[in-house]
């Protein structure tokens, strides 16, 4: 259950980053998973009123609030067009409507969690977090990054010219995944991620010519990742999943391969 | 913390906990039918909605509430027992601990989905768990009650 001294709505994206200086305070997203810690909170700073609910599309890109629920992400046209339904397919499988109305994309790439389904997917599209202070950061490096004071504002995706395709494996339906896996195929590249390894999602980049062996690709990109056992499942059953997964996951894309 | 908000349309202010879920607050205020259930934000029972949304009142900070409207099924007993019969005829509740929770998701599933399709009923109401009946009579209830109002909706 979420515990704080005091709950505030921020009126600026400076005062909310002046009040996340101090260490005892946290910035909310949709409560999903800060409710589950056991932590008492001096101070919880809302940033849902500062108009970052919003998914903005031009001919270049989309821009992605970090308050737009992942409900509204799910449904909105422009994207699931882009992504060719992928990013549906990615969200789809976190617990139910109403949770998916409830948390935020800007919570679940802040978090960089490792069971992530958002986190997969955004990874492997020309995708980028624009922080407060740190300005516009790749999202594979983001991805990498050590938690700091900065604040998420909005995930840019740039429309390159993707074939995306996303694919999960889960012990059970709405669960956490054993496995998530996304690729995208575009301009003579292919690149692959595997998340919930369990650790965060991870890509790996090689020219499309690997696709020529696509049961060859899919082994040893299943390979070069590194594994780790939960209660989920071992670190071996999941490389074994992996391969099949980025196979998969590649014929969704329908790009012609073997060829 | 003073808040300002509305229950089923009902004008409500009050002085609060910073911290207080949702689910506390509409409990302490009378709004029996709003469950705890998993209070990991897993099983649907504290579905309200806030506003016309389904949420989970169980992850929601009541703060985040403030200057705006939650309907609780107490707001919906019309439409609630008109549902609920159908689920009575398809025998699809037993303990029927889940059954708010899942009656407001399906009236808020009713409003997103024009005529949802079989796959498009079950994606939607996967978040809400029956840990009685296997889903099987839910899901007859369902389709037949949002056959019925398509039935009602084309004479009107």
């Amino acid at each position: 259950m979420l515990r704080c001294n005091k709950y505030i709505f921020a009126e600026s994206l400076e005062e909310a980053y002046e009040l996340n200086q101090k260490k005892n305070n946290v910035i909310i997203g949709g409560n999903g998973w800060l409710r589950l810690r056991k932590r008492q909170w001096g101070t919880v700073i809302d940033i849902s009123r500062l108009g970052l609910d919003k998914i903005e599309e031009d001919a270049e890109q989309f821009r992605i609030g970090a308050m737009v629920c992942l409900s509204d992400i799910e449904k909105h046209k422009g994207l699931n067009a882009y992504t060719h339904n992928a990013l549906k397919e990615s969200l789809k499988h976190i617990v139910g409507t109403q949770f998916r109305n409830c948390v935020t994309v800007g919570g679940s790439i802040y978090g960089r969690f490792g069971f992530s389904d958002v986190l997969s997917i955004f990874i492997v599209m020309d995708s980028y977090a624009e922080l407060y202070k740190g300005g516009i950061v790749p999202m594979y490096e983001f991805a990498k990054m050590p938690y700091d004071r900065d604040i998420l504002v909005s995930i840019i995706v740039k429309k390159k010219p993707l074939h995306i395709a996303y694919s999960s494996f889960r012990n059970q339906s709405t669960d956490f995944p054993v496995l998530t896996c996304a690729v995208a195929v575009g301009e003579n590249k292919i690149t692959t991620a595997i998340g919930a390894r369990p650790s965060r999602a991870d890509i790996r980049t090689d020219s499309t010519e690997a696709l020529k062996d696509i049961e060859k690709y899919a082994s040893d990109t299943a390979k070069s990742f590194d594994y780790q056992s939960n209660m989920r499942a071992s670190a071996e059953y999941r490389e074994h999943i992996a391969e099949v997964l980025i196979k998969r996951t590649l014929e969704k894309t329908e790009v012609p391969y073997g060829n | 913390m003073e808040i300002k908000l509305w229950i089923n349309d009902k004008l409500i202010t009050d002085n609060v906990e910073p911290d207080m879920p949702m689910l506390e607050f509409l409990r302490e205020k009378g709004f029996y039918s709003v469950k705890r259930g998993c209070e990991t934000s897993n099983c649907g029972l504290c579905t309200v909605w806030l506003e016309g949304k389904p949420v989970l009142s169980c992850t929601v900070p009541l703060m985040r509430a403030d200057g705006k409207h939650i309907t609780t099924l107490e707001g919906l007993q019309k439409e609630a027992a008109e549902f609920g019969a159908f689920l009575a005829d398809e025998g699809a509740d037993q303990c029927g601990f889940c059954n708010p929770g899942f009656i407001m998701n399906v009236l808020a599933m009713e409003r997103d989905i024009d005529d949802p399709t079989d796959e498009e009923i079950k994606e939607y109401l996967s978040g809400n768990l029956c840990r009685c009946t296997g889903y099987t009579g839910q899901f007859r209830a369902v389709k037949k009650y949002l056959a019925h109002k398509r039935g009602v909706n084309k004479n009107e």
